[in-house]
């Protein structure tokens, strides 16, 4: 049995409001001054504190917007490795695991959640380190599997839908002017030609009022 | 093994090809059918709560899983393969409808030479302007015998487009190049996004064709001949990967199985795995049925005196080769024809272009956009050129999500992450519009399937190797299609643009196209040919083999409806000729 372990956000990294989606349903959360505490399903609190730090880095928070610490990334990765991805429940992994020309794909052996395991050691104190030195521990293995998924993932986390535990409160979408699963375009389509349509961002639970559930949530 | 009742008709796959088989004889017969499904159940309800990009379009939830399942690819005969772990440059479909349900709905003809093309490119241009180690075939059939099945897929998919050519006679607005066709599309053309506006006048303004892109799904209300009534397209956006959430796709879920759930004739089995098909052979040589592997596990015989094979390419091509029906593909020697003619598409990205105002790319539909045929099949061909045949651009609205779209730069931008990356991302991100070309993919000698030696799937059974790489044809097409796209890019007044960097090798990580071609193909000799030109295997005359394994090689345009006429005609041949004097058709 494993401990329970927690993301403790600080109200001050956090901004106004934050929805934050776990256990399974909706939540939304004023940050006023009070720290956060997510539970988490995969990582010890000393990885997500890794994650967090290193997601902001890939994605900061800046002049140009919100980034992953206001996504909530890091609740997102943790999600995702609990479930059938970071499993590879779906992909083909018979061996022989041989090394092959990159035009055949990854040929690892290792799963997602191994993958943050092992790239996570190579990352010890790294969220205590002032951003320049992150910087230069994040180019140093730019090129590993490991910061290649955690780009990528970094990337899901800010624009995914928020019933995936990421792009709270939708800050992904705005950033990009997405809105969504929005249901017809059908008056507008010919009518924005070379202006900016933006309609406010709606998630699919908004939109269809069902209750879904995303697959890191299957059994 | 447990043996079950013998059936009349047994279809292997219920995508779009078996499921309008089913259809057309659950309908038009009697017969007893049992439809054969590995994947589990579909339909539309389902599709409005799966507009999620990551699971649908990232994690690729309708495909095949394949955990269970995959293929392995090497790019020479002289090498080892290796197992395509993950989905990349295809994605194969699985459940009830296959790919049917998760496509982009495209839906062109094929241009009439390419069902002739070894003969009359030979008799155009000589022996010696097609590639020395090409495999390139006749069809046994031509476009004008294939026009009317044409004809009634556009009507039951309720296709929306503009004919450019109706008995011969050009029409302006509609693809002046395309094949006569004896009707005008059911529905008219879908709404225009902005992208392929600026496209089309831009091409206009070259001197070229634009066309608004045939699609299946459709501008409008349209009931078919089968009384099946759907709705018009809200261009949402969320097709190509996921289902169409109010049916204004054509899907085998909302066209073929509303009908068949009606026929007490018919009957859908899911999470039915086909493992081998059983035959006799001998004077009297004739498939006998199927052994398959149930939802609980279990491994059932099912006997029939009529089998169609129809489980996309790599399935119809592996079964044959499991199963040890004909003789397998021997590139060495030359001899025997299960797995030749492999096939795909090229489908690249042939510039990108970076505009100053925005696109709204959100809104569309997999469909909508712009097609220039100026440069496709024959068109554009002459004997300077450093390639044969030719291809298509398009400026399409997919409806564009962020996940996958995000980070899309010049160029001359050289971060991937970090501040200056995030801030370059946000500021391109709904300015990138990306001029597609998709060209035809010539058969080779060398490019072929067989059964890997090494990896296996969950059954034990082993999986299908697909020997495969581009040839110069490709490579050189390719890079005249890049400089032509910058054309195209610069009269659309894009801030910046860059052209597709090259073909190279075959690579499996970038996603081209879900149309591959070939393993099983058609001919008018069992020589070269696995079925003849009605679908009809050679050898075991009450086996038939559909979809895109069937086609001797690919044609430029995306295969569906071309896959559902030759379903049609082959119904036609069963009902009327078949069925009252079963024995080969050709």
């Amino acid at each position: 049995m494993r401990r329970r372990h927690f993301l403790t956000l600080s109200a001050s990294t956090l901004g106004g409001v934050l929805v934050y989606s776990f256990d399974r349903k909706t939540t939304l959360l004023a940050s006023q001054h009070k720290p956060i505490r997510i539970p988490l399903r995969f990582f010890t609190e000393k990885e997500a504190l890794i994650v967090a730090a290193a997601a902001a880095r890939i994605f900061p928070s800046d002049d140009s917007g919100p980034g992953a610490r206001e996504a909530g990334v890091a609740i997102y990765i943790d999600r995702q490795l609990t479930g059938s991805y970071g499993r590879d429940r779906f992909r083909y992994t018979q061996p022989p695991f041989e090394d092959a020309p990159s035009e055949l794909g990854y040929q690892g052996k290792q799963t997602p959640r191994e993958i943050y395991r092992d790239g996570l050691k190579s990352l010890a104190g790294f969220d205590l380190l002032s951003p320049a030195q992150q910087d230069h521990s994040l180019q140093k293995i730019e090129s590993s599997v490991f910061f290649r998924l955690l780009r990528q993932n970094t990337i899901e986390g800010m624009f995914c839908d928020p019933m995936h535990g990421g792009n709270a409160n939708m800050v992904g979408w705005q950033l990009v002017g997405f809105p969504g699963p929005r249901m017809s375009n059908y008056d507008e389509i010919e009518k924005y030609y070379g202006k900016a349509f933006r309609p406010k961002p709606l998630s699919l639970a908004e939109v269809t009022g069902a209750k879904v559930r995303p697959s890191e949530d299957e059994p | 093994m447990k043996s079950l009742p013998a059936v009349d008709v047994l279809i292997i796959g219920g995508g779009w090809a078996g499921l309008l088989m089913a259809k057309e004889l659950g309908s038009r017969t009697s017969l007893s059918i049992v439809v054969l499904e590995r994947g589990p159940a579909r339909e539309t309800a389902d599709y409005a709560n799966a507009m999620d990009e990551l699971d649908y379009a990232i994690r690729l939830h309708m495909m095949q899983d394949l955990s269970q399942e995959t293929v392995t690819l090497r790019h020479d005969a002289s090498h080892r393969a290796f197992p395509l772990r993950q989905h990349g440059s295809f994605q194969i479909g699985a459940g009830v409808g296959g790919s049917g349900e998760h496509w982009n709905a495209q839906c062109p003809r094929f241009l009439p030479d390419c069902f002739e093309l070894l003969s009359q490119t030979t008799n155009k241009y000589g022996a010696d302007a097609l590639p020395a180690d090409h495999s390139i075939r006749d069809w046994g059939i031509t476009y004008d015998a294939l026009e009317p099945y044409y004809t009634r897929v556009e009507k039951l998919l309720g296709v929306s487009g503009k004919a450019g050519n109706l008995k011969g006679k050009q029409i302006e607005g509609g693809n002046i190049f395309e094949g006569w066709r004896s009707e005008e599309y059911p529905t008219p053309p879908t709404k225009v996004p902005y992208f392929a506006a600026l496209f089309r006048d831009a091409a206009k303004s070259l001197g070229y064709h634009p066309y608004t892109a045939p699609s299946a799904t459709i501008s409008q209300a349209y009931t078919n001949p089968d009384g099946i009534s759907r709705g018009g397209c809200t261009y949402c956006g969320f097709c190509g990967r996921f289902g169409c959430m109010v049916g204004a796709k054509a899907q085998p879920t909302n066209l073929l199985l509303p009908i068949i759930q009606k026929r007490k004739n018919v009957v859908l089995r899911k999470g039915a795995w086909v493992r081998r098909i059983l035959f006799d052979s001998g004077p009297k040589s004739e498939a006998r049925g199927v052994t398959y592997v149930d939802a609980s596990g279990k491994e059932l015989l099912q006997p029939a005196s009529l089998v169609f094979l129809s489980s996309w390419t790599f399935n119809n091509t592996r079964l044959l080769l499991l199963s040890r029906i004909g003789e397998p593909y021997n590139p060495v020697s030359g001899r025997g024809t299960v797995g030749t003619n492999l096939t795909h598409q090229i489908s690249v990205p042939a510039a990108t272009g970076f505009f100053r105002e925005p696109l709204n790319r959100f809104m569309g539909s997999g469909s909508a956009g712009t097609l220039v045929s100026d440069f496709d099949g024959d068109v554009f061909y002459r004997r300077a050129l450093p390639f044969l045949r030719g291809g298509y651009f398009a400026a399409r609205a997919y409806g564009f999500q962020p996940i996958a779209s995000f980070g899309v730069l010049p160029r001359s931008v050289k971060v991937t992450w970090g501040s200056e990356w995030k801030k370059s991302s946000i500021s391109y991100y709904d300015r990138t519009g990306v001029i597609t070309f998709t060209g035809e993919h010539l058969a080779y000698k060398g490019n072929f399937m067989d059964l890997d030696p090494t990896y296996k799937d969950k059954l034990g059974d082993p999986l299908l190797r697909l020997t495969l790489n581009w040839r110069d044809n490709e490579r050189k097409m390719t890079d005249f299609a890049a400089a032509k796209a910058i054309e195209l890019t610069r009269a659309m007044n894009a801030e910046q643009m860059d052209p597709f960097s090259g073909l190279g090798n075959y690579d499996t990580t970038r996603y081209q196209s879900t149309h591959v071609q070939g393993g099983t193909i058609m001919g008018n000799s069992p020589e070269h040919s696995v079925v003849n030109p009605h679908l009809q295997h050679w050898q075991l005359p009450n086996l038939f083999i559909l979809g895109g394994s069937t086609f001797p090689q690919n044609a430029s345009a995306n295969p569906t409806p071309t896959i559902l006429s030759f379903v049609y005609r082959t119904a036609d041949a069963l009902v009327d000729r078949y069925l009252k004097n079963p024995g080969p058709l050709a």
